[in-house]
């Protein structure tokens, strides 16, 4: 009887205690990530200082914000004294921020459209599994649509210019049978030769299927931005690997020129090429040329940036083994067979996340050309929209505005080769 | 009964150049070659034939004539009538003095920004990514305008410091932030001040020599001399003790309100703070991911080696971590210095007189001399950037992994 109440046997499982309050949810959290030691809380409560005082300081600007206003000294009489961003200045000025002060305004479609169609092109390319392939047709056509519908003028110069494209291709695919290299010479040259016969044919034309034409120094705003960075980055990518290949070459003559071409790219600013675009690169026309100075901006802003794709590529073919070399040889494939589908696709995709790194780079040196007094964004900000009576001294707005622009873009741009990077990831980890 | 022959000597035939891979590559070279040649000879016929038709030639003697312009920050002497020549020194030297601070500046935010995002505190984490990604993301000219803009449309003008309860005042009455710059307290050296300045580069000597000699010791003998109070008191007490023996030699002259601006002091204008810490915040958020990097590529087997060792934490950071992840960290360190100086070209869009602003500006615009100006100015980065890559080569080979 009384052994019976001494021993104590457990008959059925106590239920699970909960853990204790300190570590479990949200205050585990804040002990391991914010308070894990003195001098960690203290840093911590520096820093939510710091945030809570930009906060408390900046929040009032943009809730008192006035977005209609002809001015800025009828926004401050709006505001009355009190603390807050005239964002007046974007919603009048948008088409000016977007397009420069000079497109004919009636005209803005046109862009727009091409900047819609910017996303159609660049769907297929960007996301292939999800699109399908006959998309990129479109995207083949798109440069010479984009450019009617940008700058007007008759439809013939751009159905032209497409026609010495294939022609190009056709010579090229003739002659691929006998040697890859000499094809594209040739190809290059033929539809060279297409192209300034077709001068002659489309000059006396002006104004067949024309639609209003609207000159290179018209254009600004963010838009020229958007051009420069897409059409010079297209660009510069053929242009870079052709240069990397040349580097790596084994012929001497071929590997010096590209070597001294990248070295002398890479080693001097952006603005001195620029430089040369707007002031020396006339001289070295025949007289009488007349290019445009956005022309002359591309060529330049291409080959910079073609040298710095062609530095990234070349890391991206030493990254290779030495054995993948070796097996296409023993293929018996040649030189442009094996750099097609041996080579190339493994080390173009090692160096997507440089060449991101070089495209978001570019993208955001196309704003240097406001210094050669182009008025892209930042020219338009510094220029008309600052210097105008109305906005003299609105600043945070504006530049804000630009700085909003870029951060989507370049971010957009850079999420987008992160993501790319896991889709091309081939080994399981 | 067949006999073995020779196999037919192949005789060179024409078509030989492009189907023989021996003789196709010497194809290739010389239609490049000529082509290049081609090339080349177009645009110099194009540029003899422009310069001719205004009447131009290509000639460095402008470089002697007066330049005929002023400079506002200048680190040796200069004025209107000195040659365009002096004036583009003027210039390279204002560039290597904004890229030297800026390079200094950008390396402590970039360190500190990328320690700091490997954190274990989740706030600083996020807020230092925060700080990286914006600055990586917005071009450095719209930091470069915004920080000018503080300086100059922000700032208090002198006037406002004017009088009892101004609008503005000194920083610990030695600060003065204005539109017109900033002043700071400037040093001025009284003779035996030499004295000094030497006594405190000996006494860096000696803290390298203790160390060294600590070192020595503890492997020879393995005692262990304690390494960071002596370090201090070598560094500071002779250098202290000369200069209050020597009569303070060196004294700070502070700037003050005189008329309308301010006077003595150091006058650093608002377009160099403009773009040194624009470079500066700019290029540390680029330092910041290379050194995350870095960190990041030291296998935590090596933390754990090091830590089964016996090694004290700041031991394994200091014997272990550092050593391997700076292998990584510099080569792009280096670029990303390349990357500031280059960018610090974008002076001329705060009308900071740099050699962009001299030589491929006001001289450039002066004179005319388009081509010869904007050869110098590419020369001129062009020796910087091979300069720096020879070095880099260098370090390279020396930081190799000596492997078999």
């Amino acid at each position: 009887m009384g052994r019976d109440q001494l021993a104590f046997v457990r008959k059925h499982m106590l239920p699970e205690a909960p853990p204790p309050a300190t570590q479990t949810g949200a205050v585990k959290w804040l002990r391991e990530n914010l308070f894990s030691s003195p001098g960690n809380a203290l840093l911590t409560i520096v820093s939510a200082y710091v945030v809570f005082q930009i906060i408390v300081s900046t929040a009032p600007w943009f809730i008192n914000g006035v977005w209609e206003s002809p001015s800025l000294t009828a926004c401050r009489e709006i505001l009355e004294g009190k603390m807050g961003g005239c964002f007046a200045v974007l919603t009048e000025r948008w088409n000016q921020l977007l397009f420069g002060f000079k497109y004919p305004s009636e005209l803005y479609w046109r862009p727009g459209l091409a900047f819609l169609l910017l996303f159609i092109a660049a769907a297929p390319v960007l996301f292939g599994k999800v699109f399908p392939r006959k998309m990129l047709i479109f995207t083949g056509l798109y440069p010479f649509i984009a450019y009617w519908l940008i700058w007007g003028g008759s439809l013939l110069v751009p159905v032209f210019a497409l026609l010495g494209v294939l022609v190009g291709a056709f010579v090229y695919s003739r002659m691929v049978t006998v040697n890859a290299g000499i094809a594209v010479i040739v190809a290059f040259v033929a539809a060279l030769v297409f192209w300034i016969l077709s001068g002659y044919v489309t000059a006396p034309m002006e104004n067949v299927m024309a639609i209003e034409a609207v000159a290179s120094r018209d254009m600004g705003g963010f838009m020229i931005n958007l051009m420069l960075g897409v059409v010079c980055v297209s660009l510069s990518l053929p242009l870079g690997i052709l240069l990397a290949l040349g580097r790596q070459s084994s012929m001497p003559i071929i590997k010096w020129i590209c070597v001294v071409f990248i070295e002398f790219i890479r080693g001097v600013p952006l603005i001195t090429l620029l430089f040369v675009a707007n002031v020396v690169l006339a001289y070295f026309l025949p007289p009488g040329t007349n290019f445009d100075l956005i022309l002359r901006v591309i060529i330049m802003i291409t080959m910079f940036s073609s040298a710095y794709i062609a530095e990234v590529i070349r890391g991206g073919l030493a990254a290779l083994p030495r054995g993948q070399y070796e097996a296409a040889d023993s293929l018996g494939l040649d030189y442009a067979q094996a750099m097609q589908l041996i080579i190339l696709p493994q080390a173009l995709k090692i160096s997507i996340p440089g060449i991101v790194n070089v495209a978001v780079g570019l993208f955001k040196d196309t704003t240097l050309v406001s210094v050669i007094s182009m008025f892209d964004i930042v020219g338009m900000i510094r220029g008309p929209i600052l210097a105008s009576s109305e906005w003299n001294g609105v600043y945070w707005e504006l530049f804000g505005f630009a700085c909003v622009l870029f951060f989507i873009t370049c971010y957009g741009i850079s999420q987008y080769s992160q993501w790319l990077e896991r889709q091309l990831r081939t080994d399981h980890r | 009964m067949t006999t073995m022959t020779d196999p037919p000597k192949a005789s060179f035939q024409l078509s030989m150049l492009i189907y023989d891979t021996r003789y196709r590559s010497y194809t290739f070279q010389f239609i490049a070659l000529v082509l290049l040649m081609l090339l080349l000879g177009y645009l110099g016929a194009n540029l003899v034939n422009n310069l001719a038709a205004q009447g131009q030639n290509i000639s460095f003697g402008f470089l002697s004539s007066p330049a005929n312009y002023d400079i506002n920050q200048r680190p040796i002497e200069y004025d209107s009538q000195s040659s365009h020549l002096r004036a583009a020194m003027v210039g390279v030297l204002n560039t290597l003095i904004v890229a030297v601070l800026g390079c200094a500046t950008a390396t402590v935010f970039g360190v500190t920004a990328g320690v700091l995002r490997l954190s274990p505190n989740w706030l600083v984490r996020k807020l230092m990514a925060f700080y990286v990604e914006i600055f990586r993301n917005i071009p450095v000219l719209i930091w470069i305008l915004i920080i000018f803009t503080v300086m100059t449309a922000v700032l208090p003008s002198p006037n406002q410091f004017r009088g009892d309860g101004a609008d503005a005042s000194m920083f610990m009455d030695a600060f003065a932030f204005t539109n017109r710059g900033v002043y700071v307290p400037a040093p001025v050296w009284g003779p035996g001040s030499l004295v000094v300045v030497l006594t405190f580069l000996a006494s860096i000597i000696g803290v390298f020599a203790y160390r060294r000699y600590a070192t020595k010791l503890l492997y020879d003998t393995g005692r262990l001399l304690p390494m960071g109070w002596p370090s201090l008191v070598i560094l500071f007490v002779p250098t202290i003790l000369i200069y209050f023996v020597l009569g303070q030699p060196i004294s700070l002259n502070y700037p003050a309100l005189k008329g309308f601006n301010f006077d003595g002091g150091l006058h650093i204008r608002g377009s160099l703070i403009a773009l040194w810490f624009a470079l500066a915040i700019y290029t540390g958020a680029f330092i910041a991911e290379n050194v995350r990097a870095g960190i990041q590529a030291v296998s935590k087997g090596q933390t754990e080696a090091a830590a089964s060792l016996g090694l004290r934490p700041n031991r394994i950071m200091n014997l272990v971590i550092l050593p391997q992840a700076l292998r990584v960290i510099i080569p792009p360190l280096i670029s990303q210095y390349l990357n500031l100086t280059k960018n610090s070209s974008l002076a001329i869009a705060v009308g900071y007189m740099d050699v962009t602003g001299t030589l491929g500006g006001i001289t450039l615009n002066q004179t005319g001399r388009a081509i010869e100006c904007v050869l110098l100015l590419m020369l001129f980065y062009l020796t910087i950037s091979l300069a720096i890559s020879a070095i880099m080569n260098v370090y390279n080979n020396s930081i190799k992994l000596k492997e078999r």
